[in-house]
């Protein structure tokens, strides 16, 4: 039995997680989830400044913290934090761990290989619209191939202690180990099948152990200490799904359940790029406190194609807010609104979408919010979108003169203006897998 | 009798570009034919109302009484576009947790 713990759900995520995960009791693996989709586009930026730069920055300091337990403990850790340049963040570590092997996983990173791929015939359309890639072709600000667990694998043979990679799927962090452990083969598809469902259980970090569960949720203890997920994975296939004991929160079926379901599309087609899980085929059973089993789990081939994940400049938004107090506090950021769009109209402004929420009433909800007639406060919060930036900026000053010059009660503006942020969009599509070849390095 | 969904089960939601998912789990897999049978994709394209623009898609897990939603055209454009505070559609389970099903004192249990 191996263990593979996850320490970080997303970029952002609680920064002691990984700390305690390697101080608070037995793991073999610790695997570091940094990428979501857009943030390598932020990190292609960061690299165009500055060529040493385009990776999660939060890793290299955290390994330097936690080295001297790896070592102790003889944890590997493998962690997606490369982003758009896994090389200078493989250096970056070297620096600050000099005692430690580090790999980095290469061969995602096709952002200066779309030219090629659409001279080639590779359309790229968009899996959500159809449209073509051409449409948005001289606006691409990043493009990576999502990879899987075989390349990961390949670096912990070679003896790294430290592996990074760039766009790998979030799953193959989990699954790498145990392949490299069990000696998992690439047509296995019931194993590969287990050992992908295992790392989306993990992948959200502390959302399989009693983070944003609804089940009972007062009762779940000490969120503060809240312990991240452990997978304590076999060679046969199966796993169990735990914590260090003595740590917060909760590992039961139905919080399990409810990760399962997570950001899930069709359950008996699961597509990574090693194999096709099926979730329809998932067997749970409490295994004790804070352990749930799960066996059961079927796969099926490996699909030709792989995704990627291509950002693009789409435009500008602002958001705006102002807070109106009781009484009548809806019905005064209902005129708020009103003044709002009309000073708009009078300009002559085109936006792609101006969008209203009364935060306080139907922010979340919308029209299935519980009716709430008088509310003692309510946020206006006005948001726009277009490609005219002039335009965004312009909606930024609309908002706070309404405080001398509209309904009574106007407050909330102590910020100022809002900021104008640019949006960058997410272009989903397929190429064939033959064109992505990854290679493993080890970084001097 | 009519109850909320939140009686008998719980529910986890996120999101995929301009879709939202909503896993619903029943509590007991004991009620897992009520929650096939009472919720539907059609019924819970109605209880969003404007909010979901686009079809509603329902996938069946029996293993694990649960039911998965997938909400189109559901988060004012998805990801970075979305000009909404719950951008991820990340309450939208719990808000469909109110919808109200139809059930029999048989069916429920005690």
């Amino acid at each position: 039995m191996i263990r593979i713990a996850n320490g970080q759900g997303f970029w952002g995520d609680w920064l002691e997680a990984p700390v305690r995960l390697v101080e608070q009791g037995p793991i073999d693996y610790l695997a570091l989830d940094y990428l979501a989709e857009i943030t390598m586009s932020i990190l292609q930026k960061q690299k165009e400044a500055d060529p040493n730069l385009g990776y999660a920055r939060d890793f290299p300091p955290l390994i330097a913290r936690i080295q001297r337990r790896l070592v102790e403990r003889e944890i590997k850790v493998i962690a997606n934090a490369g982003g758009v340049n896994p090389i200078a963040c493989a250096r970056e570590v070297r620096r600050l761990a000099p005692s430690l092997k580090v790999a980095v996983v290469l061969g995602d990173d096709v952002f200066g290989r779309m030219d090629a791929f659409l001279a080639a015939g590779h359309a790229m359309k968009n899996m959500d619209t159809g449209e073509p890639l051409s449409t948005i072709r001289d606006r691409i600000l990043s493009a990576n191939a999502y990879i899987g667990a075989f390349p990961l694998a390949e670096a912990l043979a070679l003896g790294a202690d430290v592996v990074i990679a760039g766009r790998c799927t979030d799953t193959a962090l989990s699954l790498a180990p145990m392949i490299h452990r069990f000696g998992w083969q690439p047509e296995e598809w019931d194993k590969l099948a287990a050992g992908t469902i295992a790392g989306h259980i993990v992948e959200c970090g502390a959302q399989c152990t009693g983070g944003n569960c609804q089940v009972d949720w007062q009762s779940i203890p000490d969120m503060a200490n809240i312990g991240y997920p452990i997978i304590e994975a076999e060679p046969d296939g199966r796993f169990n799904i735990t914590k260090h004991e003595g740590t917060g929160g909760r590992v039961s079926v139905d919080v399990v359940k409810e990760q399962l379901l997570y950001e899930l599309g069709d359950p008996k087609n699961y597509i990574t790029p090693d194999c096709v899980a099926d979730f329809t085929s998932i067997q749970l059973r409490d295994a004790g406190p804070d352990r749930v089993q799960v066996s059961g789990i079927r796969g099926a081939p490996r699909p030709e194609m792989l995704k990627l994940s291509i950002a693009y400049s789409y435009g500008w938004k602002a958001i705006g807010t102002l807070v109106y107090s009781a009484p009548q506090a809806l019905e005064k950021s209902k005129a708020a609104d009103r003044i709002v769009r009309e000073r708009l109209d009078q300009l002559g402004l085109k936006f792609e979408e101006i969008y209203t929420e009364f935060f306080g009433v139907n922010a979340c909800h919308g029209p299935v919010a519980v009716p709430n007639p008088d509310p003692p406060e309510v946020q206006l919060r006005i948001g726009v979108r277009g490609q005219d930036r002039k335009a965004i900026d312009r909606f930024t000053r609309e908002l706070i003169p309404l405080v001398l010059s509209g309904p009574p009660t106007g407050t909330g503006f102590g910020d100022g203006r809002p900021p104008v942020r640019e949006v960058v969009a997410y272009w989903p599509a397929l190429i064939p897998r033959e064109l992505i070849q990854t290679t493993v390095e080890v970084v001097k | 009798m009519k109850i909320p969904l939140s009686r008998i089960a719980h529910a986890r939601s996120g999101d995929k570009g301009d879709t939202s998912n909503i896993g619903v789990i029943a509590f007991d897999a004991r009620h897992y034919p009520v929650l096939a049978r009472e919720v539907t994709g059609e019924r819970v394209k109605q209880f969003f109302g404007e909010m979901v623009k686009g079809d509603v898609e329902r996938y069946d897990l029996p293993n694990l009484g649960a039911l998965n939603f997938l909400l189109h055209e559901a988060l004012g454009g998805g990801g970075t576009l979305s000009l909404r505070i719950d951008a991820q559609g990340k309450t939208l389970g719990a808000a469909l947790l109110r919808m109200e099903i139809e059930v029999s004192e048989s069916e429920l249990g005690s």
